[in-house]
């Protein structure tokens, strides 16, 4: 018997005497038997606790990526995250349940997420959020779609500096709606080099920092595009630091929120920040919790608006999202509580110092360059001769980057991309200049 | 209940951070002055002692498998195991960067390669992606293959409609409608099943195709499953299986041999992964052979002892998730079917299955059964009539007070007043008792003592909240004091 279902052969026989059935097979004579008899098993053994560790340990550990330090992100960190975070989303009553349907005996849930949406609000400089989306990617075709039903239009103009993972999965949910994404260039810099408006536009995307890690300046988009939606795809750790784009008149802020205290875990589970203007409140996907009172009169929380919901709405509804990311928000809660305002900034800034010390360090070294002039974060293009050289040697050293077939795929070609954390130490980084040293 | 914003004070922190090297306004110079955030975000400002006693504050006024029994019909709310938690926190699977070389991730490979085999296994199916993040997220990636299959065969144009049963999730019309089809519903008989005159009537050279639930959300296996798949087929279409309630014939039959197309996993409800207050899931996808050129790239492949990632699939709908899918779920699952094996997958589901059946022979003869036949790994019963003007709502909530976690309530829409109750493998007798009783208790109150059921929960951290004031004023975030 599995250790997880407690049912005796004693405890069979008396609820299937209850039931008025023989044997656990006639519990299924209702699936044609043509069907159960076409079954085939695995072919797996029973296993134990024991050996099932064994195998997934050794799983775990033929990953040599495990040991690199990774110069690596591409839309996922490596940032520090403190104890607390993994204590309390290991809180059984957090993580063993699900979706807060019956609010009074899930006060906990909805208070962690009206927390999560003001600080996400904070963040992002904008007036509602909702409590979580699978990823930042899916978050940002939510947005899109949400454009395309607010405004009508059906282009979207697209930076070629978008992280091309998350373009891909946009391209994938656009062709679903009949939309067309277009490109937009970038500059020399490295920046957006928006040139003439389509007509029939819903949205104009922009990525902050861009996937290059470079600063792009929001000011006047909104303008320029008037009606259509400005969307703003950001690294919310950066936003410590950066004007919000709340401020430049964005109409939906979404990003990846596995920065905020989230494992990289492979790439998944994800957290998708997605932030909008109060008038747009009705329109928005995700769920949502709102604060009331009970019948006492004291305050309680609920969760709000769910005829935008497909549970309700159906096929009307704003999307089909049900099971999302809680947990991963929870942890995000928690790490910007145990951070507060002063320590996400010191994790910006060490971030974003190291990043330029790097930075400084490779382009003083011959061969190397950065491929842009503009300003940036924490990440950064390095071009060189031989890329595909310069990886390996780092790879030898025990340092990954992003490797130049990737970079490509946002047409970069001949560049390597360096990511920094506030994790990163100096050891770390002078090994990192003298692998590409080494190397000539 | 107050926020983490009622408690600590300016200057108190709950971590620490390695120093700068330099000043600040060294580093911030790197931004454009225009750029750089001129007020800090609001964020709360407190010492360790007390974030971890308001979060266990927080934890306390939950209710979670752990803490007790789980019925939400729907959501397969088993014991989640705690070995799981340990695997998903190994360093070679939490710290992996999803961009790194193939040849430095072979074990994450292996980890999704292996799990493929055994979930094409459980489906019989061929094909598979473990992309989509959740249920809904699967049925939206089936809508997409089915669009991108019709369109491959110029056959989009007039294939606009998905057929759905009246009894369907809410999340299977949106996820059609978000991937541009046009839904029709398709009224359920009176065994609870699809009425296939209906079906008949509705299918035509204008239909996509249908979107299943196996057994239905009434906890009730059609029946005559092979021949709806046979009549959709025949008619051009392809069926979607939603397999939210795979729990009930986990390890005796496969969607593929029913006739399916297409079939999502819950990772977090068939194979234990916890739901995390509302995610994360996973929501894997199996596919028919004629769907296998279509599936979201990259896919998964062995080579020897190497796995490798094949980008090479031009007819392939692209991406659904930016990296491979939602990893460190997918661990647990893998882990549990190793555990389970064959003969724990048909524990698995003679134990719900059994569960379910007790119960609703039990509490039918209190409540009101709409469709009394032999039911799957969950049950719908009816709340109406108990008691004048007590509603499924007042059941719910006084069933809080006798320390159960509600049912699913008003799901499925066309049964009135709803109960829908899925008991889940993993509770011993002693506990299906329990809740019998109290639910028989509740009955009886309903008739003597209605009050303490509309004025329900008295037991709760809360008293029953006014869902209709967070709308009317609502309030979404903390006001800026
Ligand atoms: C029958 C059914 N279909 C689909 C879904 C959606 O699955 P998910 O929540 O994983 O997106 C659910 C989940 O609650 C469900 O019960």
């Amino acid at each position: 018997m599995t250790e997880y279902i407690p049912h005796t052969p004693e405890d069979i026989k008396k609820m299937l005497s209850a039931i008025g059935l023989q044997s656990l097979e006639a519990l299924f004579s209702d699936i044609p038997e043509e069907v159960r008899r076409r079954y085939r098993p695995l072919g797996l053994p029973r296993g134990d606790e024991a050996g099932v560790r064994r195998h997934l340990e050794g799983l775990a550990e033929r990953s040599t990526g495990r040991g690199l330090i990774p110069f690596l992100g591409g839309g996922i960190y490596d940032h520090f995250v403190p104890a607390v975070v993994d204590y309390v989303v290991s809180l059984p009553e957090f993580y063993t349940a699900y979706t807060p349907y019956q609010p009074e005996v899930s006060q906990g849930t909805l208070t962690w997420m009206f927390e999560y949406q003001t600080m996400i609000c904070e963040l992002t400089g904008m007036e509602v959020a909702n409590s979580s989306m699978y990823d930042g990617a899916t978050a940002l075709a939510e947005a899109v779609l949400m454009a395309h039903r607010t405004v009508g239009g059906r282009r979207v103009l697209v930076p070629r500096s978008l992280n091309p993972q998350v373009r891909e999965v946009l391209a994938t949910y656009a062709w679903g709606a009949g939309l067309e994404l277009l490109d937009v260039p970038y500059s020399e810099e490295g920046k957006l080099a928006l040139e003439g408006i389509p007509d029939e536009l819903c949205a104009l995307v922009v990525q902050q920092p861009n996937f290059f890690g470079v600063i792009e300046d929001l000011s006047g988009l909104k303008e320029r595009i008037g009606k259509a939606f400005l969307i703003v795809y950001v690294n919310p750790i950066a936003l410590a630091v950066l004007e919000p784009p709340g401020s430049f008149g964005a109409d939906v802020v979404v990003g990846e929120g596995q920065v905020l205290g989230n494992p990289m875990g492979f790439g998944g589970p994800l957290l998708g920040i997605f932030a909008t203007r109060g008038e747009y409140l009705r329109r928005m996907p995700g769920r949502l919790a709102g604060r009331t009172v009970d019948a006492e009169g004291r305050p309680g929380y609920v969760m709000a608006f769910q005829t935008r919901e497909q549970h309700i709405r159906r096929e009307r509804a704003t999307s089909n999202i049900c099971t999302n990311s809680a947990l991963c928000a929870l942890a995000a809660t928690v790490y910007l509580a145990a951070l507060g305002p002063e320590g996400l900034r010191q994790v910006a800034l060490a971030s974003m110092e190291r990043a330029h010390e790097l930075a400084d360090r490779i382009s003083s070294l011959p061969g190397y360059e950065l491929a842009f002039s503009g300003p940036f974060f924490n990440e950064f293009a390095v071009r060189c001769a031989h890329p595909e050289e310069a990886v390996a040697r780092l790879r030898e050293a025990g340092i990954a980057v992003l490797s130049p077939k990737l970079v490509a795929k946002a047409g970069l070609e001949g560049a390597f991309l360096v990511a920094v954390t506030e994790k990163r130490t100096q050891e770390e980084l002078s090994r990192f200049v003298e692998a590409l040293k080494g190397g000539r | 209940m107050g926020t983490i914003y009622e408690l600590g004070a300016p200057g108190r922190r709950g971590t620490s951070l390695p120093p700068l090297g330099r000043p600040e306004e060294e580093i911030l110079s790197f931004i454009p002055e225009g750029l750089r955030r001129k007020a800090p975000p609001w964020l709360p400002e407190v010492s360790q002692p007390e974030l971890v006693r308001h979060y266990t504050r927080l934890s306390r006024m939950n209710y979670g498998v752990d803490t007790g029994f789980y019925p939400l019909g729907s959501c397969t709310m088993k014991y989640n195991p705690k070995l799981h938690e340990e695997l998903a926190r190994l360093p070679g699977f939490s710290g992996l960067h999803p961009l790194l070389p193939e040849e430095d991730v072979q074990g994450a490979l292996g980890v999704l390669w292996e799990l493929s085999q055994y979930l094409k296994g459980i489906a019989g199916m061929p094909g598979i992606t473990l992309q989509p993040a959740a249920g809904a997220h699967g049925e939206l990636t089936g809508m997409l293959l089915f669009k991108r299959y019709f369109e491959d065969r110029g056959e989009l144009e007039k294939r606009r409609k998905i057929l759905l049963p009246d009894s369907a999730h809410g999340t299977n019309p949106a996820s059609a409608t978000m991937a541009g089809f046009k839904v029709v519903s398709i009224p359920s008989d009176d065994r609870g099943m699809v009425d296939l005159s209906a079906l008949k009537a509705a299918l035509g050279e204008d239909v996509a195709g249908i979107m299943l639930t196996v057994p239905n959300t009434l906890g009730i296996f059609e029946e005559d499953i092979l021949e709806i798949t046979q009549l959709v087929h025949e008619a051009g279409g392809l069926c979607y299986f939603d397999g939210a309630n795979l729990n009930a014939y986990l390890g005796r039959a496969r969607p593929g041999d029913m006739g399916a197309d297409v079939f999502h996993f819950n990772l977090h409800k068939t194979f234990s992964t916890p739901h995390g207050g509302g995610g994360p899931g996973a929501g894997p996808l199996a596919v028919s052979e004629p769907l296998v050129p279509y599936l979201p790239v990259p896919q998964i492949v062995r080579k020897g002892d190497r796995y490798a990632l094949d980008w090479d699939r031009p007819k392939s709908i692209g991406r659904v998730h930016p990296y491979l899918g939602n990893f460190l779920v997918i661990v647990k699952a893998l882990a549990y079917i190793l555990l389970l094996g064959d003969e724990g997958l048909r524990e698995v589901s003679a134990g719900a299955v059994l569960a379910a059946n007790y119960l609703k022979e039990r509490l039918k003869k209190t409540y009101k059964l709409p469709y009394d036949r032999l039911c799957k790994h969950e049950f719908v019963l009816s709340g109406a009539g108990l008691g004048e003007g007590i509603r499924t709502l007042d059941i719910a909530k006084r069933l809080i007070d006798y320390g159960f976690h509600p049912p699913t309530i008003y799901f499925p829409l066309i049964v009135k007043e709803a109960l829908m109750i899925e008991p889940t493998e993993t509770e011993p007798k002693e506990v299906l008792d329990a809740f019998c009783q109290a639910m028989e208790k509740i009955a009886r109150e309903a008739k003597e003592s209605p009050e303490l059921l509309r004025e329900a929960p008295h037991n709760a951290p809360v008293r029953r909240l006014d869902e209709a004031r967070a709308v009317r004023q609502p309030i979404l975030r903390e006001p800026r004091t």
